[in-house]
């Protein structure tokens, strides 16, 4: 490494890897109970995948031993607080890692009871996939369709069925169908979703990681296979360019002795929540509407021809445009809206209830804006998916459409075309705590 | 009840791809402390976290020079080539480095020890704190990763801390997307952890991509050390061998370097990074489990450590 006392920009032009599916990194979340063998199937992925470590495994085997069990309970390798293996209970979302040869995985782990919707929809709100487990006994019920709704609002659009247990009915088939099948046909009514049903038992470790040569009619794919083949959010890439400005550069380039070959370098940095990005491409300024094209496009001292969605980069433009922090770069032909009303889905985080009166800081990519609740427009029953005129106060756990009265407009795009331009959290002005999240419709 | 660790045949391959991502949700984060918060710092302690903080701290501001100064907890039972490698690297990247000692929180009577040779890591949060009062910063950038630890598992990127330096585990504000809220009233201040999702190849892979510099103590070398337990425990004037031990000359390296009194080697003939991923990819052990004086008093060690301050 290189680290210069004079920044420069000298550097070699490299052309970064396009980016080919799948790609190395996949973030999916598990929906399910403890019941339902959660904590078993995330253990199993793990154990099975070599990512359990020998004194992590003597120490949930000694605990599982103490307490009298017959198999590991694998929820120790989840639960970390205290009070959580006091309790049994799993407290918040926590956040495992593990890798295969393929792909590195990180999955969110939400706990399945208490604060159950804000839970998920904070593990959801990163994934690529969600794993919806259903106990082959049970069926499908009520939490099943919570979570398949949830799933769907965060915007996951790869789901996997996982129906567990299946060694208590004796891989029956005809069980495992009507499950698969009166699954398919309450996701259908949510929108487009790709669904892989797979039949496996948690505890056996059969159709986790390993092939099951039991179940003779199933000829889908395992669990770990399923996980490291699919693509990840790669629709980042098709979509058209959005680069929110996190902040602007500006320092002279040279050693500062000579007035005449010192030059004043000006950049913008940011991530790309979508699209891509050329040095050439003509890209075009939100709020002000200005168009320039791009002259550079850097990684620290790595020049680079072209990046792609969820790259970090800083990029020089071939005009001066008065551009700062909250301004977005976007792609003139298909550029975001500016708007300052918004209709959007919002999930109420909060134990303090809204105040339907009451100013709001909304944060949106890099920008930050006042906001009123112009309109409850309804209260969404997350177990019937009714929707309900909202007469009581929004407490925890709410999931509301609403209307927002913005005092500066936002550039925003609907949440099903992107999930960075589309998502949004609202912050109470005093406390300033995180108080609810949106998607704009 | 009798699972045998699994043998890690299915090596991983270092995916520049997933580095990059990993690389540029880091850099995102550090940017955004560095737009919303008033006065952030880095934690800086020469360990290999940090290093690669450091580094993406670099990426991240380049080509202005690092926006935040540097700020090392001195426990004052530090190797003094860990010292020493610190302030090199905080003049090669050209950053303020504020040093604070545990020895004066002891000497002003904020911090007092049991015994003398007590290990000193956990009153690092006084020192901390007290830091954090005199220069007044909002925001300290971290290295502390998720994968480290279970109490970590559960600790957000952008992590709210009253006055006491508390964290609340049940009271934490919920995070969702990228969009991390910074803000706090006064008398708080947020812990940043851009690299909560590296897990430890991840960051051996990115010191090996990025070639950055480590000390020398993780790389392995001869060092004295007695066995206690399955542990080997470095003779140091900090930690001397008890009467009756056999003191060993063998070849070790660190895998966490720290306070001398809490951090152990392991046997390794590891030389360079390479080797190094080699052996983290086979290895049967965490890196606290194998390595952490302190994480081993309990299971809850770390958590409660946290909810005092620690970071």
């Amino acid at each position: 490494m290189n680290v210069l006392a004079h920044p420069s920009l000298d550097t070699e032009t490299i052309e970064l890897a396009p980016n080919h599916s799948p790609s190395g990194l996949l973030r999916f979340i598990t929906a399910g109970s403890v019941d339902d063998g959660k904590s078993t199937l995330i253990g199993r992925l793990l154990y099975d995948t070599g990512n359990v470590a020998a004194d992590q495994l003597a120490s949930i085997q000694a605990t599982s031993q103490k307490r009298g069990l017959a198999a590991i309970d694998w929820s120790l390798l989840t639960d970390g607080l205290i009070a959580e293996r006091e309790q049994g209970i799993t407290i918040d979302v926590a956040y495992r890692y593990f890798s295969t040869a393929r792909r590195k995985f990180i999955i969110g782990d939400a706990p399945g009871h208490e604060q159950y919707t804000r839970n998920m929809v904070t593990a959801a709100s990163s994934a690529d996939l969600a794993i919806i487990l259903v106990d082959a006994r049970k069926g499908v019920i009520t939490q099943t369709r919570r979570h398949a709704y949830l799933a769907h609002l965060l915007g996951i659009r790869e789901l996997v069925l996982a129906v567990n247990k299946m060694d208590l009915v004796d891989w029956q088939p005809s069980i495992y169908q009507a499950i698969v099948d009166e699954f398919n046909a309450f996701v259908g009514q949510l929108g487009r979703h790709h669904v892989q049903a797979i039949p496996l038992s948690a505890l056996n470790g059969t159709n986790v990681a390993t092939h099951a040569e039991a179940i003779p009619w199933y000829d889908g794919p395992s669990l770990l296979e399923h996980l490291e083949t699919i693509p990840s959010r790669r629709d980042a890439d098709q979509a058209p360019l959005r680069l929110p400005v996190q902040r602007v550069v500006r320092v002279m380039m040279g050693n500062g002795a000579n007035d005449a070959t010192d030059v004043e370098f000006r950049g913008y940095q940011g991530t790309l929540a979508s699209g891509h990005l050329h040095v050439g491409d003509e890209v075009e300024v939100m709020p002000s509407g200005q168009r320039a094209r791009v002259t550079h496009l850097n990684i620290a001292d790595r020049a680079l021809q072209k990046v792609s969605a969820d790259r970090s980069v800083v990029v020089s433009l071939d005009r001066e445009i008065d551009i700062s922090r909250g301004d977005m770069l976007s792609d003139p032909i298909h550029p975001p809206c500016a708007i300052k009303v918004i209709t959007a889905d919002v999930c109420w985080l909060s134990e303090q209830p809204l105040q339907a009166q009451g100013r709001y800081l909304i944060k949106h990519t890099t920008r930050t804006v006042n906001a009123l609740f112009d309109d409850l427009s309804y209260r969404v029953d997350v177990n019937t998916l009714a929707h309900e005129a909202v007469h009581e106060k929004t407490v925890m756990n709410d999931i509301l459409r609403v209307r927002l009265k913005l005092q500066q407009p936002l550039f925003v795009d609907s949440y099903a075309d992107n999930r960075t331009t589309g998502s949004f959290i609202v912050i109470d002005p005093v406390s300033f705590h995180t108080v609810a999240a949106g998607v704009i419709i | 009840m009798t699972l045998q660790s699994k043998d890690l045949s299915n090596l991983p391959h270092p995916s520049a791809d997933h580095l990059d991502l990993l690389e540029a949700e880091a850099l995102f984060i550090l940017r955004e402390v560095a737009a919303e918060c008033r006065l952030p710092v880095l934690l800086y302690s020469g360990g290999k976290d940090s290093a690669v903080l450091l580094h993406l701290a670099y990426k991240a501001f380049h080509p202005e020079r690092i926006g935040f100064a540097l700020l090392h907890i001195d426990t004052g039972h530090n190797y003094d080539e860990v010292i020493a490698y610190r302030d090199r690297m905080a003049e090669r990247y050209d950053c303020q480095l504020h040093v604070r000692n545990v020895e004066d929180s002891i000497r002003k009577g904020s911090v007092r020890l049991r015994h003398q040779l007590e290990s000193r890591n956990a009153h690092q949060s006084v020192t901390l704190m007290e830091a954090i009062a005199e220069f007044g910063f909002d925001a300290c950038l971290g290295g502390a990763r998720r994968d480290e630890e279970k109490a970590r598992a559960k600790e957000r990127i952008v992590s709210v801390r009253d006055e006491f330096g508390q964290w609340e585990p049940k009271n934490q504000r919920p995070e969702l997307w990228s969009l991390y809220n910074t803000r706090v009233v006064p008398g708080n201040h947020v812990r940043v952890f851009p690299i909560s999702n590296w897990t430890e190849l991840d960051v051996w892979q990115y010191i090996q991509r990025e070639d950055i510099e480590l000390p020398g103590l993780y790389f392995s070398h001869l060092r004295d050390i007695v066995r206690r337990g399955d542990i080997l425990v470095p003779v140091t004037h900090l930690t001397p061998a008890n009467h009756g031990e056999t003191v060993e000359t063998i070849s070790c390296r660190f895998r966490t370097v720290g306070d001398i009194s809490c951090t152990a080697p392991v046997a390794s003939t590891a030389t360079t990074v390479a080797d190094i991923i080699a052996e983290t990819t086979q290895c049967l052990l965490t890196e606290r489990g194998a390595t952490r004086l302190d994480d081993r008093a309990s299971d809850g060690a770390m958590e409660q450590r946290k909810k005092e301050g620690y970071f």
